[in-house]
């Protein structure tokens, strides 16, 4: 019997929900890392026992937990209590959470500025891991997106962490802004027909796509327009909020930006607008059916400066046509008097059939779907507010 | 014997509880009983000084006999008090957010 666990992030600790197959009853853990804010957690397609999840926290940094055994238990992959933390050439030993920018000659980028808020200079300084994407096919591997936007990979488990600099590097940082969120670099999907080619995406920076494992990049804006910054169809500068994709259409993407559901058949080269009759196509999470690579869920939100559900009701919105014409999805939800958000990395779909679709709110609900989206069900109800949301199917 | 208290989610991650003690060869000063947990505890490394540059984390304070030694050289003598373990030494999350 197949069983699905979700995964879900909170700004005060992690939890682990498992289900059988029927996705009807559910067993929570948690809190994991009481206290902490978790960014993210995902499991490793090549082995779905080994989590990564990043634990932050504005007192005491980046944390990197892993677990090999489902989310039961977790350490951190660095240097184990009571061993030296130098070899015995003074050389500092594996740190999990030692995120550092690679300026060296051989394979960094010299340190830049991007701008501020208000447009000025600013340097870069690492603040924390807002997303983990473990490798397709190996367990150890696995890439951190990062504020102030960045790209790491860990090539052995977690436990040392190298920048990919050629991203940070490539040219057009000194314009890329951080949103209200931070600068942070939110979505990474990895083509599963050539893992040398993957998406990225950055507030306020844009999309991003390199085609030879992270050595180069461009960026893939083309389409896009933001009436909030001085050029609107400017190569970078938009606030993409997340960007999705089926494994069996990889040229095929579809990204929530700040505003606009966009929609990209060339692997980024060019986008259009999908947005046809939303109610508003301003929001956070975009999310692909598992099955069927043309049926996208979006959960839309009112505006920029008012970040709930329009008219106080909390709808997903499917299209069954990869965009322009969506249906709200209402069965289950709160129907009036509700003003959470869900944020970006707080939707995900499982793999079994029917498909599941889950997301979190800011108000502690995880609703969760059985049946592609038609009915919803609150699996939990007041957890801390949720930052993400990943579901894993298990054999 | 020199006496840290760290505070609640540090001991979590370094899995212990109450007071930790650490030996300190030479001075004592924050930068060696700094060293000193973080070789007995390496997952507390970059929490609270920066990898790099070894600073204090801005929202980390850190306090012994009464006093506020944030702001010292990390390098200045610690009381005699906290480097004959009368007193502990404190490392404290700032009071700042919820």
């Amino acid at each position: 019997m197949s069983r699905v666990r979700v995964l879900v992030g909170t700004r005060k600790g992690a939890f682990v929900l498992t289900s059988d197959g029927k996705r009807q009853n559910w067993d929570v853990s948690g809190p994991h890392f009481a206290g902490w804010e978790i960014y993210h957690m995902k499991g490793s397609p090549a082995d779905p026992n080994r989590i990564y999840a990043s634990q932050s926290s504005g007192w005491f940094g980046q944390i990197i937990q892993r677990s090999d055994d489902g989310g039961k238990t977790w350490h951190q992959p660095g240097t184990p209590p009571g061993e030296p933390t130098t070899t015995p050439e003074g050389m500092p030993k594996a740190e999990s959470n030692k995120f550092v920018y690679d300026t060296s000659p051989e394979t960094g980028k010299p340190l830049t500025t991007h701008q501020w808020y208000d447009g000025t200079p600013h340097p870069w300084e690492f603040k924390r891991v807002w997303h983990v994407e473990p490798s397709l096919d190996d367990p150890d591997a696995v890439y951190a997106g990062v504020e102030d936007a960045a790209l790491f990979r860990s090539t052995d488990g977690g436990k040392n962490w190298h920048e990919l600099a050629g991203l940070r590097g490539h040219g057009t940082g000194p314009a890329w802004q951080p949103g209200a969120g931070g600068m942070c670099l939110h979505t990474i999907i990895i083509d599963p027909s050539n893992p040398k080619r993957i998406v990225i995406a950055i507030s306020a920076a844009g999309a991003f796509r390199t085609d030879d494992g992270g050595k180069t990049w461009k960026p893939i804006n083309r389409g896009l327009r933001s009436l909030y910054i001085p050029n609107p169809t400017a190569e970078v500068g938009h606030c993409v909020h997340h960007v999705a994709m089926h494994g069996a259409r990889p040229n095929v993407l579809f990204m929530q930006k700040h505003w606009d559901v966009m929609r990209s058949d060339d692997a980024g080269e060019s986008w259009r607008e999908v947005s046809g009759n939303l109610p508003t196509d301003f929001g956070f999470v975009i999310d692909v059916h598992a099955h069927e690579p043309e049926t996208i869920f979006v959960v839309p939100i009112k505006s920029d400066s008012e970040h709930f559900p329009l008219d106080g009701q909390l709808r997903v919105f499917r299209s069954k046509s990869g965009g322009n014409e969506w249906e709200p999805m209402t069965k289950g939800l709160p129907q009036r008097d509700c003003y959470v958000n869900v944020l970006r990395d707080a939707m995900s779909v499982d793999t079994l059939d029917p498909c599941g679709v889950y997301f979190g709110t800011s108000g502690g609900q995880v609703y969760g779907s059985a049946d592609g989206g038609a009915s919803w069900t609150p699996i939990v109800r007041d957890l801390p507010a949720v930052v993400s949301v990943e579901a894993q199917a298990l054999a | 014997m020199i006496r840290v208290v760290l505070p609640a989610h540090l001991r979590k991650l370094a899995h212990v509880d109450g007071e930790i003690k650490v030996e300190v060869a030479g001075p004592v000063t924050q930068r060696s009983v700094l060293d000193a947990v973080e070789a007995l505890y390496p997952m507390l490394r970059g929490t609270m000084r920066d990898h790099t540059t070894q600073k204090r984390r801005a929202f980390v304070r850190f306090f012994a006999c009464e006093q506020d030694l944030s702001h010292e050289s990390p390098d200045a003598p610690l009381p005699d008090a906290v480097a004959s373990g009368k007193e502990p030494f404190l490392v404290i999350g700032a009071i700042a957010g919820g």
